[in-house]
């Protein structure tokens, strides 16, 4: 089994307020490996984008213990964080943040100037990541003067052209018609199938959801569901969740359920059925 | 690489904010250049007043009544001519002594009349300090002997009484008194906004007919070498309290007035220097004010930096570029615009200029470390900015 990309175990994140603490989220535990496609789900203010910046270390958890790219987030310093994001995390945000006044080509090599490669190796690089989502022919345009479907192409280009092990996609969609949206969709699935880096995606469209291997329900701030399941309808199945040849809605990694959140909501099995005391299974043993 | 891109993007930064880069370098461009302009001023004051001192002649020792103090009041000179002839013994040499018996005084020619200093003074003054004529001759000894009423004009006094005819030859009535015009100085200039040439010589024995006086005002005397010139003072010093037992006298070299003129003047130039820093300061409080401004608004790009994995220092340094090019171009600007403005004043004014090399060195200096001060503060706030509250800053 290949290491995991991403950990997290039992990662809590609280925000103080006024003096008073707010939990974002109480206790979330998953595992992102390797070449995965993943779709989070749940209602706005559930804790998704709080979840995707833990993920990617562009946050650090107020408990539990996180784990990126093999490296404990708590043992990390600010620059060494940094450093880590660079080398293994894409982030794709809704709201696209390109750089205004700054060309297609120099947005997408910006993370290479963290990383210390040189202007000539950085246009490259950054030329050939914008020819494979498609935008070779405009490499010099400049943020306005490009469609929103082909914006969120340049900041697609921008989190791969570093070679992640993780793209975090935060409703990368959001901002775009549903008809660029798909576009922009079918994108980041080709590139999760052809590259290998792992896909986390969060999204509001259940049809989006439906597309991934696997799904991550999150709602007041803890995780309740995980259903990895085959694709419907997919046309690759030997795409790279065939690593786990697990029969389709198997539970996967232990999801964070609280006591007060029995887990086994909508969607057949759940990650936590195990934990829920059974009868029979007493202290007689 | 990283220092690359810093630079790159603080003078994109600078370029897309033309107007307001320009107008906060305009504090720094005003400071620099005020700076650089009244070092400049200060220094060709300085210079000037040395070259007119030097220009005196060498070896010179001045010798009046009193101590030469700041902040003594001017004694009345017990001197007249026969302490000269004491003094001019223990010189051994009486042409190597001038005196100077000074005094305001109208000179009029035909309907022109000028208000001018009038100094009664020896045939040996020209020797003694380094005075050359234009036109005629100077005072000779027969003048003096005689107390014939004759005059040696300087060059303003020449030309404003006499603008379009020869002066020679020509009477003058000084003090209501007709003189003969026999010679005219060769121009001085002016020396700490004193016109020089505003003089009038005259035997020191007619002046003294003309004010009703035995006075002398003061003596100086040429050293015959630069090695025995303070032994020679105190011999005469020694020899004209002697004479004057209720007096003091002082002797002072042309050294000394060149060491206290320089100390007032370097004081002048500092205290102003330091005027025209505190405008630096105030420009470098707008930097900071500017850069503060400058961080809130890209607080979303820096947001994005760190996404992808700009690290604090990253961001702080690209802002402290950015703040200490703003204050650099400002202090360069403001170096072209000072050193412009002082050879403009040095060439169409009579005040004096010099460029110095430390002064601009100073304040291409200050500048820098002006932005990196006022910087400072901005750019660790951007470094330490948390980016994921950054990218959802509006
Ligand atoms: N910086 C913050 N300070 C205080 N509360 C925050 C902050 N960021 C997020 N939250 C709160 O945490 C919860 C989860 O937010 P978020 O992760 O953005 O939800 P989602 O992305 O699922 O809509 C929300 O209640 C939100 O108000
Ligand atoms: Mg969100």
């Amino acid at each position: 089994m290949t290491v995991a990309a991403v950990e997290a175990v039992d990662v809590s994140r609280a925000y103080e307020l006024d003096g008073v603490s707010v939990s974002a989220l109480r206790g979330v535990s998953l595992t992102i490996d390797q070449g995965e496609y993943v779709a989070v789900i749940g209602p706005s203010g559930s804790g998704k984008s709080t979840l995707m910046h833990l993920l990617g270390g562009l946050d650090r958890p107020t408990g539990g213990r996180l784990v990126i790219g093999g490296r404990d987030v708590a043992t990390l310093t600010a620059p060494e964080l940094a450093t880590l994001r660079n080398e293994t995390i894409g982030f794709v945000f809704q709201a696209f943040h390109l750089l205004a006044r700054t060309s297609a080509v120099d947005n997408v090599a910006l993370p290479l100037v963290y990383r210390g490669v040189g202007a000539r190796q950085r246009r490259e690089r950054a030329a050939a990541m914008l020819g494979r989502v498609g935008l070779g022919h405009r490499l010099h345009h400049r943020p306005n003067q490009l469609s929103g479907g082909e914006q969120q192409r340049v900041a697609i280009a921008r989190a791969l052209v570093t070679e992640p092990a993780v793209l975090l996609a935060d409703e990368p969609t959001g901002n775009l018609d549903s008809v660029t949206g798909e576009a922009v969709l079918e994108l980041l699935e080709r590139l999760n199938a052809e590259s290998g880096v792992a896909l986390v995606m969060v999204t509001h469209d259940q049809e989006v959801a439906a597309r991934a291997r696997r799904r991550i329900a999150v709602r007041d701030g803890l995780i309740r569901s995980d259903t990895a399941h085959d694709r419907p309808g997919s046309a690759d199945p030997d795409g790279p969740a065939t690593l786990d040849p697990a029969p389709s809605a198997e539970p996967r990694s232990a999801s964070g359920s609280g006591p007060g959140h029995p887990s086994g909501g909508s969607g057949g099995a759940t990650g936590a059925t195990g934990r829920l005391p059974r009868p029979g299974d007493g202290s007689g043993r | 690489m990283r220092v690359a891109e810093a630079w790159r993007v603080a003078l994109d930064a600078l370029r897309a904010n033309r107007m307001r880069s320009l107008l906060t370098m305009l504090g720094v461009i005003i400071g620099v250049a005020s700076v650089v302009i009244l070092v400049a001023i200060g220094t060709g004051t300085k210079r000037q007043v040395e070259q007119q001192v030097e220009g005196l002649g060498s070896n010179l020792l001045l010798v009046v009544p009193g101590k030469i103090e700041v902040g003594t009041a001017p004694v009345v000179s017990p001197l007249d001519l026969k302490d000269v002839d004491a003094v001019s013994r223990v010189v051994g040499d009486p042409g190597r002594v001038a005196v100077t018996v000074a005094s305001g005084a109208t000179a009029r020619a035909g309907n022109r009349s000028d208000f001018t200093t009038v100094q009664g003074v020896l045939e040996t003054t020209p020797s003694v300090f380094t005075r050359s004529l234009a036109r005629g001759r100077y005072l000779s000894g027969a003048d003096v002997d005689t107390s014939r009423r004759v005059a040696v004009l300087g060059a303003s006094v020449a030309r404003t009484l006499f603008p379009d005819r020869d002066p020679l030859g020509q009477q003058v009535t000084l003090a209501g008194v007709r003189f003969r015009v026999i010679g005219v100085f060769a121009p001085l200039g002016q020396s700490l906004g004193v016109d020089r040439d505003d003089e009038v010589h005259v035997p020191v024995t007619a002046a003294q007919r003309l004010w009703g006086t035995q006075r002398i005002d003061g003596i100086a005397v040429k050293a015959p070498d630069r090695e025995r010139i303070d032994q020679l003072g105190e011999r005469i010093v020694a020899e004209l309290s002697r004479r004057h037992p209720d007096t003091e006298f002082s002797a002072v070299t042309q050294q000394q007035i060149l060491g206290v003129l320089g100390d007032i003047l370097g004081v002048l130039t500092g205290v102003l220097a330091a005027i025209a820093g505190i405008s630096l300061l105030v420009g470098g409080v707008g930097v900071s004010n500017i850069m503060l401004v400058s961080v809130r608004e890209r607080t979303r790009e820096i947001g994005l930096r760190k996404a992808v994995g700009a690290r604090p220092r990253d961001i702080g340094v690209q802002f402290l570029l950015e703040a200490v090019l703003l204050t650099s171009i400002g202090g360069l600007t403001g170096m072209a615009l000072g050193v412009g403005t002082a050879l403009l004043v040095d060439a169409f004014s009579p005040i004096p200029a010099a460029i110095t090399w430390w002064s601009l060195a100073l304040a291409f200096g200050v500048s820098a470390a002006v932005g990196i001060v006022f910087g400072v503060v901005p750019a660790q706030r951007a470094g330490r900015l948390d980016p994921v509250v950054a990218l959802r800053a509006e």
